[in-house]
């Protein structure tokens, strides 16, 4: 079985992220990149598969600039196999994305497409959907566990209020969420060796796709600002003020 | 114009959360349809056809849709699109599961997770976990969008809109309903309680967590929990309140033992009211609170317990 796994590098999630004084996006200038956290979770969910003796070999794309290289790099240390690199500077929308992803899959015929559910930056949470909807594929979002029984597969979801488990033929699409796994850190061999694993150097050109963005960033301005407001002296203050000022209990 | 407002529901009651969304899709103006895709839903397509402001209900019902699984939602809501304009979902794990489905098929870019309407094609959302804002002008001849439903007021009743049944998708979907585990809780949903009340590091153990039950309770709260309470292994993950977490918007957030990493803060900063409960008064958490009270909380919180009861409850 072959895994393919598609990564996004964002900015580092510990960062906070401020807006440019012309309002057309966040400063991302000398600010630490990672890999995103929940892409993070799907690259050790394909591992521990392979591990596990379920799946051959594991490929890792990733769309964006010229750095988003480091970004497959460490998933190729965290152990992946190789990488296809799809490079662009243009910002492309989730839609493009799936588009692209597509194209990969059609090479590729990967048996399962393991993706984080979101990236920290946009927050869209859409691509792994709609590559499903592209490839008319099954789709297993907000994963929190995942168990693969030969052609098949269960995934079980996080939703509101609780757990649900679907059952899917392979090929399927399965979208990360934070209770599926704890990410590895890279060990220092693996990184070396990391250097010498293929990545493949790609654009979308190359897959004809149209990756023009259809929403057009008006501006991005800061969240309304917080105020501090009062210190209060007691437990008994802060029930009176939430009852009679507040009144919110 | 008119436009798809899917209603979110668990077939027997309508979920509040449809009624912000109506009030979203009603700031984008036209004609508004409500689709109830269940299976004995019968009351929640009479609660929603009494919402103000809505043309007419459709209703699908059967087997197939009693879990609204995403390949049973795309297969009954693509072929409706031809007469719409517009699709709009709620953003909660339902949504956000189906919609972007409808999207691709459509060829449209979703534009997810909206707080407010500018215009017919124009929206703004949050990104960065709410640490920025950002305003989009969607150039798609058919928009579809998930509302977050915080932000928009609720719809009221008032409304008399025809009910019609439509047919079910037939399945089998390349997807199977397996089973389902809520958590049996008499107390809300974190992403949908009015209050949430909150622990961090400061908490130092999970067995200190009762000290919140005990609270949460009282006031029909949901429980949650920082990043460092999660991964010092306090409490399960799915407490988790923040940019990795969830990201919740009640009318008091209670805060307590937590310092305010901006990991946290990105998940709770537009709760409406902030109270923050920290002995270390340099906190940042305290830089959004509304009420700051500086105390050890293993002092404050049995006080709490105590006032909440003498004030009756």
């Amino acid at each position: 079985m072959k895994i393919l796994v598609p990564v996004k590098r964002v900015i580092d999630y510990n960062v906070k992220p401020r807006v440019k004084p012309d309002q057309s996006g966040v400063d991302l200038a000398n600010v630490k990149m990672s890999m995103n956290p929940f892409c993070e979770i799907a690259v050790e969910e394909a591992i521990r598969i392979k591990e596990k003796g379920g799946a051959e070999e594991i490929v890792v794309v990733s769309v964006g600039p010229q750095q988003a290289q480091e970004t497959i790099r460490t998933a190729l240390a965290m152990g992946a196999d190789r990488g296809i690199h799809i490079v662009t500077d243009e910002t492309v929308e989730a839609l493009g994305v799936a588009k692209l992803l597509k194209a990969v899959v059609g090479e590729e015929n990967p048996d399962l497409v393991i993706l984080g559910k979101q990236a920290i930056d946009d927050d869209a949470n859409q691509t792994g959907q709609m590559l499903a909807a592209l490839l008319d594929w099954p789709q297993g979002t907000f994963a929190s566990e995942v168990a693969i029984d030969g052609t098949s597969i269960k995934v079980t979801r996080e939703i509101d209020g609780g757990l649900q488990t679907l059952g899917m033929d392979l090929p399927a699409i399965v979208t990360t969420d934070l209770r599926l796994n704890e990410p590895r850190y890279a060990s220092l061999p693996n990184i070396m060796k990391a250097k010498r694993k293929p990545i493949d150097a790609k654009t979308p050109a190359d897959y004809g796709v149209d990756i023009a963005p259809r929403l057009s960033v008006v501006k991005v301005t800061e969240p309304p600002k917080r105020e501090a407001g009062i210190k209060v002296e007691s437990v008994a203050e802060l029930v009176d003020k939430l009852k009679n000022e507040a009144g919110v209990i | 114009m008119a436009l798809l407002v899917v209603a979110e529901h668990d077939n027997a009651a309508l979920n509040d959360a449809t009624r912000a969304a109506i009030t979203a899709a009603s700031q984008i103006g036209g004609e508004i349809d409500i689709l109830v895709a269940g299976s004995g839903a019968g009351a929640v397509a009479e609660a929603a056809s009494k919402i103000d402001g809505v043309r007419k209900v459709l209703h699908a019902d059967g087997d197939s849709l009693a879990h609204p699984i995403a390949e049973a939602m795309e297969a009954l809501i693509l072929p409706l699109m031809d007469g719409y304009d517009g699709l709009l979902a709620v953003a909660s794990t339902v949504g956000k599961n189906f919609a972007p489905r409808i999207a691709a098929k459509l060829d449209v870019m979703q534009i997810s997770d909206i707080t407010g309407v500018e215009s017919a094609d124009t929206f703004i959302r949050p990104i960065y976990a709410g640490n920025a804002m950002k305003t989009v002008k969607s150039s798609d001849a058919k928009k579809v969008i998930t509302v977050r439903p915080t932000t928009f007021e609720k719809a009221g009743d008032g409304g008399s809109a025809s009910v019609e049944s439509i047919d079910a998708p037939a399945g089998p979907f390349k997807s199977q309903f397996v089973s389902e585990e809520l958590t049996k809780s008499d107390r809300p949903e974190l992403g949908a309680a009015k209050i949430v009340i909150s622990g961090g590091r400061g908490m130092a153990s999970g067995d200190n967590f009762h000290l919140l039950d005990k609270i949460a309770d009282k006031l029909n709260a949901a429980v949650g929990a920082s990043r460092a309470a999660v991964d010092a292994g306090f409490v399960p993950n799915d407490y988790q309140v923040g940019q990795t977490g969830k990201v919740v918007a009640p009318e008091l957030y209670i805060a307590v033992g937590i310092s305010g990493a901006i990991q946290h803060l990105a998940g709770m900063k537009d709760s409406k009211v902030i109270v923050a409960i920290n002995k270390d008064e340099e906190a940042p958490i305290f830089s959004v609170a509304d009420y700051g009270l500086v105390a050890d909380l293993f002092k404050a919180l049995p006080e709490l317990d105590e006032e909440l009861t003498k004030a009756g409850y």
